[in-house]
């Protein structure tokens, strides 16, 4: 076993078409090829999709956790954001 | 007729049930997680098609016998699977290497098998290939990746390469039950797969920077029974809760 790892991945999966891509995992690989071949094994054995997206985690830009407050907080007194008053349909699924 | 169809069924099945075993028993034991699943998947892909050869051959047979006892319950000298697919997982190279190996023959196998008058047989090869054609992908991508790696990569590659060549001849050999089932139109013609196959695999093998072995000595005698020495091992393995506990079910 190499002493260096292959680098990480994101893998996005799309179950089903009309849906959009999950976050499903990440996995090693030497490259995007291999990281959608083993995407593939990893996360579809089961049926799971239709679509796969890698992205090397490294190119994904993350918030930082201990900004949580600053920008996150100021929306959790402001309920009238959420389209809370509306009764949904049945029909409207994936809201 | 019924008994060559049993024996040209098991020719094929065969292969597949054993060449699963060698990649199952990576389970838990792949040179990485991602790799480890993928083997465990061809296994696992493989398996299920042994099951519809075998119980189309249990039906065949039509004395009481399981596919259970079909892919448990034979002796050494009953299976008729190629030496190729009963070699070692030396290491990663060598497992896909024979995987490779095994790969191009198959996937040009069932495209043949699905035209077989035999419509269970010709259903069973339509199943099967999108599965072989993704074992092919996966196998020649390691195959170029390996060979075209790192300069102890690819000699492993070769080595290989080199080591598992006297096996693929066998691949187009034609048992007496063969030949039957080719004149019935229920059988493919091997020897008619052999001009595309190396070509194929010398494709592969060129594009991984690998030397085409050039040994003209090749290995014989799975489809008559006639294994080498790793395939006791492999049936023990194989064959070890059956014979400790008979009919044992899980």
């Amino acid at each position: 076993m190499a002493t260096k790892n292959w680098p990480l991945w994101e893998v996005f999966v799309r179950s089903k078409n009309g849906l959009e891509h999950r976050h499903f995992g990440s996995l090693h690989a030497a490259d995007a090829e291999m990281a959608l071949e083993n995407a593939r094994d990893v996360y579809t054995r089961r049926n799971e999709g239709v679509s796969i997206w890698v992205v090397e985690s490294k190119h994904i830009t993350a918030s930082n956790p201990e900004h949580n407050g600053e920008l996150f907080e100021p929306a959790q007194d402001k309920v009238y954001r959420h389209p809370t008053f509306y009764d949904l349909p049945d029909e409207v699924k994936h809201m | 007729m019924k008994d060559n169809l049993y024996k040209y069924i098991l020719g094929i099945a065969d292969n597949s049930l054993i060449l699963g075993q060698r990649m199952g028993s990576l389970t838990g034991h792949g040179p990485s997680l991602e790799t480890d699943i993928a083997c465990t998947n061809i296994s696992l892909d493989l398996f299920g098609q042994v099951r519809s050869y075998y119980q189309y051959a249990a039906k065949i047979a039509g004395d009481g016998r399981t596919e259970d006892d079909i892919a448990m319950l034979r002796k050494e000298r009953e299976y008729v699977n190629v030496l190729l697919v009963e070699q070692p997982n030396t290491d990663f190279a060598y497992t896909m290497a024979r995987q490779f190996l095994f790969d191009v023959y198959h996937l040009l196998l069932l495209n043949e098998l699905q035209k077989s008058k035999d419509l269970t047989l010709s259903a069973i090869a339509s199943k099967s290939i999108k599965e072989v054609s993704y074992h092919q992908r996966f196998s020649s991508d390691w195959i170029k990746r390996l060979g075209d790696g790192t300069d102890l990569s690819h000699q492993k590659m070769q080595d290989a390469i080199d080591a598992l060549w006297a096996y693929t001849d066998e691949l187009f050999h034609q048992t007496q039950a063969d030949k039957v089932m080719v004149k019935e139109g229920v059988g493919v013609d091997v020897t008619k797969l052999k001009e595309t196959y190396y070509k194929q695999v010398n494709e592969v093998l060129e594009e991984a920077t690998l030397n085409i072995p050039e040994s003209k000595y090749f290995q014989k005698g799975g489809k008559e029974g006639i294994h080498t020495e790793h395939m006791g091992y492999l049936l023990s393995d194989l064959q070890y809760m059956q014979r400790t506990y008979p009919n044992m079910e899980w």
